[in-house]
């Protein structure tokens, strides 16, 4: 009996951990900055040039991180998600318009609405490296102390905003 | 969802695969490459040293040195950068590794969490090894002593050759 459940058993095994790997997202790779300093950002503000974007001055509130950009298709798909959530939860959105002219950002914000507090316009993608950014749109969660503690990569979903997103600011709160 | 997600997955190949027509646009926005100082042969050296020991974030199966993909584009400017800074390469390796995680280097280091990507072939090959030894002992092991009857009859074949 051994010799045929032993075969069955280690297929079995096999079968699940592959049907595990396929329904990964082969392209997400955990995130090195989860629990780090959100890096400084320092960079002017998308539609206030003269402004600056102080990361330092939030400290004290749960806030998102959103990195975005004219050019970047699934931005515009995940727009009214991050107006629900400036809005209805209230929580402080930024923007980081990503690899962008700045001309074409603020013509793609009057055009589909601006959800964002504020951008910083990372016109040649610097500060995106600092906070490990390789695929718009991509979100982050920070704490009080300054602290990245979630990141998303890729589109929120209100699905993905309710079962991911949403409990880890609830915890923070 | 998973359709979404293949149609991203074979968009991303194609960008990859054309991805010197792509990375021209958005490449020339950004205005870092014409401020990097020239750097000595040697430093050249090390700089594809490096970009061929890191790995593209978007086009993950191919090294920076590769990849046309913007990011990557933008990460060997870094290297560059930093080389002219006089950093050294394990400073700079440390560097994308702070932020992109071991997963930047083609070659992951050697720590508890990788231990199972280093060691598990030599676990398996020891566990194969393992089950033929075990396995021809037992094959060996299992055949019952001929009875003397067996054993004259055995002789008998031997003699005669049929």
């Amino acid at each position: 009996m051994l010799r045929y459940l032993l075969p069955l058993g280690a297929f079995m095994a096999m079968a699940v951990f592959l049907a595990m790997g396929l329904s990964r997202d082969p392209r997400a790779v955990p995130s090195a900055m989860i629990d780090k300093p959100a890096p400084p950002i320092d960079l002017p503000l998308l539609q206030a040039p003269a402004q600056r974007l102080d990361v330092q001055s939030l400290r004290g509130q749960v806030w998102l991180l959103n990195v975005w950009a004219s050019w970047c298709g699934p931005c515009r798909d995940e727009l009214p998600v991050l107006r629900d959530v400036a809005q209805r939860h209230g929580i402080p959105l930024y923007g980081l318009n990503y690899k962008d002219k700045p001309e074409d950002a603020r013509d793609w914000l009057a055009r589909n609405g601006n959800p964002y507090v504020a951008s910083a316009s990372d016109t040649d993608g610097r500060v995106g490296i600092e906070y490990g950014v390789y695929g718009v749109p991509e979100t982050f969660v920070i704490d009080g102390a300054g602290r990245i503690r979630y990141k998303q990569l890729g589109l929120i979903t209100p699905d993905i905003w309710r079962t991911r997103i949403q409990p880890v600011i609830e915890a923070l709160q | 969802m998973n359709a979404a997600r293949l149609l991203a997955t074979w968009l991303l190949a194609l960008a990859c695969s054309v991805g010197t027509i792509v990375a021209a646009a958005p490449a020339s926005a950004a205005p870092t490459a014409a401020a990097l100082p020239p750097l000595s042969a040697a430093d050249q050296q090390r700089a594809d040293k490096l970009a061929h020991g890191l790995r593209c974030l978007v086009c993950q199966n191919q090294t920076l040195a590769d990849s046309n993909a913007p990011l990557a584009h933008d990460m060997r400017n870094l290297i560059h950068a930093q080389l002219a800074e006089g950093r050294s390469d394990a400073q700079i390796m440390r560097f994308f590794e702070d932020r992109y995680g071991d997963f930047v280097r083609y070659d992951p280091p050697f720590k508890p969490a990788t231990w199972l990507l280093w060691l598990g072939p030599f676990a398996l090959l020891a566990l194969g090894f393992w089950v033929l030894l075990r396995t021809l002992k037992r094959r060996s092991g299992a055949r019952p002593p001929l009875t003397a009857d067996e054993r004259a009859r055995a002789a008998r074949f031997l003699d005669t050759g049929s």
